[in-house]
């Protein structure tokens, strides 16, 4: 990478302003193309046929009479997507899931799939196909999961991350393991030690587009996908892999999206569309229900965690341990070793031990979702953290101040911290008049911090100079929240020209480079910084070419405020060039000018957030309704402040959503009970109270202007905020995940009951 | 010579070391060497790791130089959304 992208302080023109995003009018008058609004000629409609036991062995499938159906043109099942993973454990759990080879392991597991004329013939179709199964018993329940009687969903798991390799198989995946120094002489340090237990049920991200996409794959071995995700480079790579394509021969366009947050970095339906477009000779369209986004893609996992902080009464804590569980799903991920990694990372720590259990469970497949599996981790530490410093009669706020992260403390996940940005956003917090402004009556306040990684990864951008001096800069990583204007205020500050004159696509997987995934807040992060390096590729072309104008050597061409200009006495007659004066002449000096960047965007820096939430409860009814919210979060740079707020706002809605209402619901059959928006309830506007935000810029010191990706942290401290809120509120600790009014009048109960 | 920490899983697949001194100037011999002289190792370098320069965590730049006296954390190679 012949590029520096170490931070150099400068003085922005376009970078921090807010100018209107260019795809909004596009979306604010339905003109936006999403998902299901791509359409192809002759194109079939896809759809899943979906088991109704959450474990169960499939002994047969006879699709005949589907087949027979007038109308019907292809019907497939997992024999249609043979098994080309090569002993590749991750993509052969990718591909089961896209459809159930020998067992059904969750409701909504998909067991067959049809391609016909319209839905009423798929439909018709898919009632046709006639699936026996052998019903075993199942678990949903993370701790039962974990239990030696539980039943098992793969007789061939055993618990990775111990040693010896147990001999008997269970649900318990992986363990891992993070801390250093002696916690249990920690705890004896300590004046006082609170221990708890919590639980948090799984949500889902809650993504307003369902998962949809139009496949096309012909004769000659070639396809097209249309797909609404995070991240069309990798869903051309795993598709291409399972369906035994070659990765350039499948063309893959990214269309708008209603949301992802994780959720769309996974393939769920696309092989399926793709291997029924194959057998059917024409192209599918697949649009998931949203029934079906609910049973069969994304939820968070559900955590059972145990905590333990010992403090001594000066306020220092001395030991901190937890013990986390989180549900994968049928397969296994890095969940529970992510919350391992974060729970403790706010603070500096002598002695600190997590532990990481992956539990299986007869639910979909767990799915990132926004700083996966932080946020469940740093509520039940947050918790903890509020009820210690009352505990020894400390003001919360001052007793993490005091045992805060700062740049040379060993972080709980191992490495040693440079300057980070925990401390400043308490600071700020503290100074912030939400925190003394007046309660009202069964009103309380809670604070909580949270912490995020945030990454990089492989970045590929071309900006490409019109023969009227305006801007195209095309860009791989996928826009979940304007990151199109914010990289087109990138494009005109590196050049020095105005905003409206550059225009930012999202380009598709046959025109750019490999891009990596839309994730870990790494959309204007990573491809900002290629943004700067190819524009200053451009402007070296565009220096060359104003030399070649005025015939004087490349050294005495500089660049600035958006012109060449000709330094030295000896040029004082020549007139400064513009972008359009140099591309206006390309043809006669070299011809097409461009600049390109390919590059790894790592040093993405972690990223901290203080988050202070007011909250009403009504001691009746168990409701409660957030009265107040502010957002205290370090942004390195805002690049464009409105779409900063945005990400702030967003992270902390869903969080309020996650905390006080939001949860899978499974019946004894293993079933989920509550697969939509009406019985899964997500907050809408009024339940909102306008959400302040305070952004901080310390420069990341790895940006060449100081960015820090900005997409997931805020949704880290919500749950904590609002149960330690909740539990101010009601003078009872709240333990469990959402605070619905059921549980919170529960509490309330079992509280007078003494 | 460049002294590199290992967390807890990776420790046990090292034979129970938590820290090693490695000869390497770069992320790419690092991993060489590591594979070389702990195979158990290998499993974890497939899947990929990420590795802490000085609290910095790279994921996939073979070519960073690794510092002489540098703190070099390695650590699971981490999802986001």
């Amino acid at each position: 990478m012949n590029f520096d992208p170490g931070y150099a302080a400068r003085t922005f023109k376009s970078v921090g302003t807010r100018p209107v995003r260019p795809d909004g009018v596009d979306k604010v008058t339905g003109r936006a193309r999403y998902g299901a609004d791509f359409n192809m000629a002759g194109q079939l409609v896809g759809s899943i046929l979906r088991s109704p036991h959450a474990h169960a062995r499939i002994t047969h499938i006879d699709t005949s009479q589907a087949e027979k159906l007038p109308g019907v043109k292809a019907v497939i099942t997992a024999a249609d997507l043979p098994d080309l993973t090569g002993g590749n454990s991750d993509m052969y759990d990718i591909l089961d899931n896209c459809m159930a080879r020998t067992k059904a392991l969750y409701d909504g597991h998909a067991v067959a799939a049809v391609a016909a004329i319209d839905a009423p013939t798929a439909a018709e179709a898919l009632d046709l196909i006639e699936v026996t199964y052998e019903v075993l018993p199942h678990v949903t329940d993370v701790d039962e999961a974990m239990k030696a009687s539980a039943p098992l969903l793969h007789e061939t798991t055993f618990t990775g991350g111990v040693d010896p390799k147990p001999t008997h198989p269970s649900n318990i995946a992986n363990r891992s393991q993070f801390g250093h120094g002696d916690v249990e002489a920690g705890f004896r340090d300590a004046d006082v030690v609170i221990e708890r237990a919590f639980k948090t049920e799984q949500t889902h991200q809650g993504y307003i587009e369902p998962h949809a996409c139009v496949a096309s794959v012909k004769t000659d071995g070639t396809g097209e996908l249309w797909v609404c995700t995070q991240g069309h480079f990798v869903f051309r790579q795993q598709c291409a892999a399972l369906l035994g394509m070659e990765v350039s021969k499948l063309r893959v366009t990214s269309s708008e999206i209603g949301g992802g947050f994780g959720g769309k970095t996974h393939i769920w339906a696309e092989p399926v569309a793709l291997a029924l477009s194959r057998k059917a000779g024409r192209p599918v369209k697949l649009v998931m229900s949203r029934e079906e986004v609910f049973r069969a893609s994304g939820p968070t996992s559900a955590t059972s965690i145990d905590v333990r902080i010992g403090a001594r009464k000066d306020g220092t804590i001395t030991a901190a341990s937890a013990t986390l569980r989180y549900s994968c799903g049928p397969y296994t991920g890095p969940w529970a070793m992510l919350g391992a990694m974060t729970a403790f990372a706010c603070y500096d720590l002598k002695n600190v031990k997590s532990v990481g259990y992956e539990v299986l469970v007869n639910r979909p497949k767990t799915a990132a979702y926004r700083a996966p599996s932080a946020p469940m981790a740093a509520f039940a530490v947050e918790s903890v953290i509020d009820e210690l410093a009352l505990k020894i009669g400390m003001d919360p706020l001052d007793f993490r101040i005091r045992n805060a992260a700062k740049e040379g403390t060993q972080s709980s996940y191992g490495p040693v911290y440079g300057p980070i940005g925990i401390g400043p956003t308490l600071e700020a917090a503290r100074n912030h008049p939400h925190m003394t402004a007046p309660l009202g009556r069964n009103q309380g306040r809670g604070l909580a911090c949270g912490f995020w990684f945030n990454f990089g990864g492989q970045t590929c951008t071309d900006l490409n100079i019109g023969l009227d001096g305006t801007v195209t800069l095309a860009v791989g990583t996928v826009d979940v929240g304007g990151s199109r204007a914010s990289l087109a205020l990138v494009a005109a500050e590196e050049l020095g020209i105005p905003y409206a004159q550059v225009q930012a696509v999202v380009a598709d997987t046959a025109t750019l480079g490999y891009n990596d995934m839309t994730d870990g807040s790494r959309g204007t992060f990573s491809t900002s910084m290629a943004t700067i390096s190819a524009a200053r590729n451009a402007i070296a072309v565009m220096r060359q070419r104003a030399a070649r104008m005025w015939d004087i050597p490349l050294d005495d061409v500089v660049w600035e405020d958006g012109h060449a200009k000709a330094k030295g006495e000896q040029h004082g007659n020549l007139s400064p060039l513009s972008v359009k004066d140099i591309a206006t002449a390309a043809a006669k000096t070299g011809g097409p000018i461009a600049g390109h960047s390919e590059l790894v965007a790592d040093g993405a820096g972690v990223s901290f957030a203080t988050h202070i939430c007011d909250v009403e409860v009504d001691p009746e009814t168990g409701a409660t309704r957030v009265v107040r919210y502010t957002v205290v979060q370090d942004a390195g740079k805002a690049v464009h402040p409105t779409y900063v707020e945005g990400q702030y706002q967003g992270g902390a809605a869903q969080g309020i959503g996650w905390a006080l209402n939001e949860e899978y619901v499974y019946g004894a059959d293993g079933r989920l009970q509550n697969a939509g928006f009406l019985d899964y309830r997500v907050p809408v506007c009024s339940d909102l109270p306008m959400i302040d935000t305070q952004i901080l810029e310390i420069p990341n010191p790895n940006h060449p202007y100081g960015v820090r990706g900005v997409g997931e942290t805020s949704i880290v401290p919500p749950l904590g905020a609002i149960a330690n809120a909740v539990s101010n509120a009601v003078g009872v600790r709240m333990t469990h995940i959402p605070m619905s009014p059921p549980r919170i009048l529960a509490a309330l109960e079992a509280e007078q009951a003494g | 010579m460049v002294e590199v920490r290992l967390w807890s899983s990776l420790s046990a697949a090292a034979g129970g070391k938590t820290t090693l001194d490695i000869q390497a100037k770069d992320i790419r011999e690092l991993f060489r060497t590591l594979a070389e002289q702990y195979p158990g190792l290998e499993p974890f370098i497939a899947q990929g790791i990420a590795v802490s320069i000085d609290g910095v965590i790279y994921r996939d730049t073979w070519s960073k130089e690794l510092p002489e006296g540098a703190e070099i954390f390695l650590l699971p190679r981490i999802a986001g959304g």
